[in-house]
């Protein structure tokens, strides 16, 4: 039943994500100062920022079952995690290319959003290890959405507090109200957040759908009485 | 059904009660932060700290005691049916909680009544930044607290309890620590005290207290439940 509308979906993502690298190698203009490795940045801003709405959104399901007590939407938490996490790794290494090839280092500790986004990945890689100490089925749905909550909160208080550990002199890409980049560069960039999101909501839903029909396949396997091969995950959820 | 203030005491004096008879946790977080000063002496090679260096010493030394005594917090809970009892009695079950960080927060302060004038002994040239460090040492208590009472009551119900308090508590308390040092390095820096944005980390501190706090109280129903 998660299944329903995944191919749609899936070919709005790929001709999306087509749309989108067409416009940042022939539409987009070369940056004036860091020439073609500036493109880097129409993937790693948006991946960034889809991870990070990612990460709240699981905390926001995660509420939703604490509240509804049903299990469904500790998977749906689980599943936008995961898939966040996925993309953080994402972030990290693009992340990196791009501070060595404009600033020639792999690493820079002065940029606070970098550094405020590796905080927010190791947290929620320990998301993992968590989930997976806790044996009890239910208690581990409860404590996993507890988590979520709490690095949901997290998120933006981590933000302030490494932003405000700068000193105020650095210089920031969206302060300026239009979002200082020239209209055709914001229009790329819109295009590419819309494929990460798009990606993103692709993937979840993929996932989901996967779970559900190992977890369909496992009843009737059941119900015949025939052993499951090789055991179920202990650390995802089963969706119904 | 009893009424919070009076469970929230009866809870406290228990804890501290079997704290001061048994002494489990805080002679260790003491001895802990004593010897990992004498480490740092010799790791960074200095006989006298000042500024952001003396501010970082201090607070990983705390941090990691506090992560000690955060480790045992509910271990009597979870060996002796501590938390059956407490699902059984008639009070609201946020009261734990409360008396929960209450009682983190009194070891905390212990802790750094010994720590702290050690630090001061050891390293620290004079005394004179130590009367405001009193307020940062306060606010990032509760934080630590708040966050610490909440991880442990989930880490003591599952496999690897001692593994996990560390492992998710301390990128937890990041920004916690950012604003700690932030606020602390100035005050012991080389040429006297100086308070360059001192009340705007202590606002920082004050928030992260105050969101921690009512998300603890919020989820910690959640976590009894059985």
């Amino acid at each position: 039943m998660y299944g329903k509308g995944l191919k749609p979906l899936s070919i709005a993502t790929v001709a999306m994500i087509a749309v989108s690298l067409s416009l940042v190698f022939f539409y987009a203009p070369l940056d004036a100062d860091q020439g073609f490795i500036q493109k880097i940045f129409y993937l790693h801003v948006p991946l960034a920022m889809t991870a990070l709405v990612g990460f709240i959104i699981g905390g926001l399901f995660a509420i939703a079952h604490l509240r509804t007590d049903n299990r469904k939407w500790d998977a749906y938490s689980y599943v936008a995690i995961h898939i966040s996490v996925i993309f953080g790794v994402a972030v990290l290494i693009t992340g990196a290319i791009w501070a060595k090839a404009s600033w020639g280092h792999w690493w820079v500790w002065d940029e606070p959003t970098l550094v405020s986004f590796l905080i927010v990945f190791l947290m929620y890689a320990t998301y993992y290890p968590f989930r997976y100490a806790i044996e009890d089925r239910d208690r581990q749905a409860r404590y996993a959405s507890v988590f979520a909550i709490t690095a949901g909160a997290f998120v933006p208080l981590n933000f302030l507090a490494v932003r405000m550990a700068q000193s105020l002199v650095h210089p920031r890409v969206f302060a300026t109200s239009n979002g200082g980049l020239p209209g055709e560069m914001m229009l790329t960039f819109l295009c590419c957040l819309a494929a990460m999101a798009l990606l993103w909501v692709t993937l979840v839903k993929f996932e989901l759908t996967a779970k559900s029909a190992s977890g369909q396949v496992k009843r009737l396997r059941r119900a015949l009485d025939a052993p499951a091969p090789g055991g179920s995950s202990r650390i995802a959820p089963e969706v119904s | 059904m009893t009424p919070s203030r009076t469970a929230f005491a009866a809870i406290l004096a228990k804890d501290l009660r079997s704290e001061l008879r048994t002494l489990q946790s805080l002679p260790a977080m003491a001895l802990f932060s004593v010897t990992t000063f004498v480490i740092f002496r010799f790791g960074l090679d200095r006989t006298s700290l000042s500024g952001s260096l003396a501010a970082g010493v201090l607070w990983a030394t705390l941090l990691f005691a506090g992560v000690l005594g955060i480790n045992r917090l509910f271990v009597a809970e979870r060996e002796e049916g501590g938390f059956d009892a407490i699902r059984l009695a008639p009070i609201d079950r946020s009261v734990l909680f409360a008396a929960k960080v209450a009682a983190l927060l009194i070891y905390l302060a212990a802790l750094e009544l010994v720590a702290v004038p050690i630090f001061a002994v050891f390293f620290l040239d004079g005394g004179a930044g130590l009367g405001p460090l009193v307020a940062v040492l306060l606010l990032t208590d509760l934080g630590l607290a708040a966050t610490g009472t909440l991880i442990s009551s989930m880490a003591v119900n599952s496999r690897a309890r001692d593994l996990l308090v560390p492992l998710v508590l301390l990128p937890l308390v990041v920004p916690l620590m950012i604003a700690a040092t932030g606020a602390t390095e100035p005050l012991l820096s080389l040429g006297g005290p100086s308070y360059h944005r001192f009340g705007t980390w202590l606002m920082v501190l004050g928030l992260y207290d105050l969101i921690f706090s009512l998300v603890g109280y919020a989820v910690f129903d959640f976590l009894l439940e059985d």
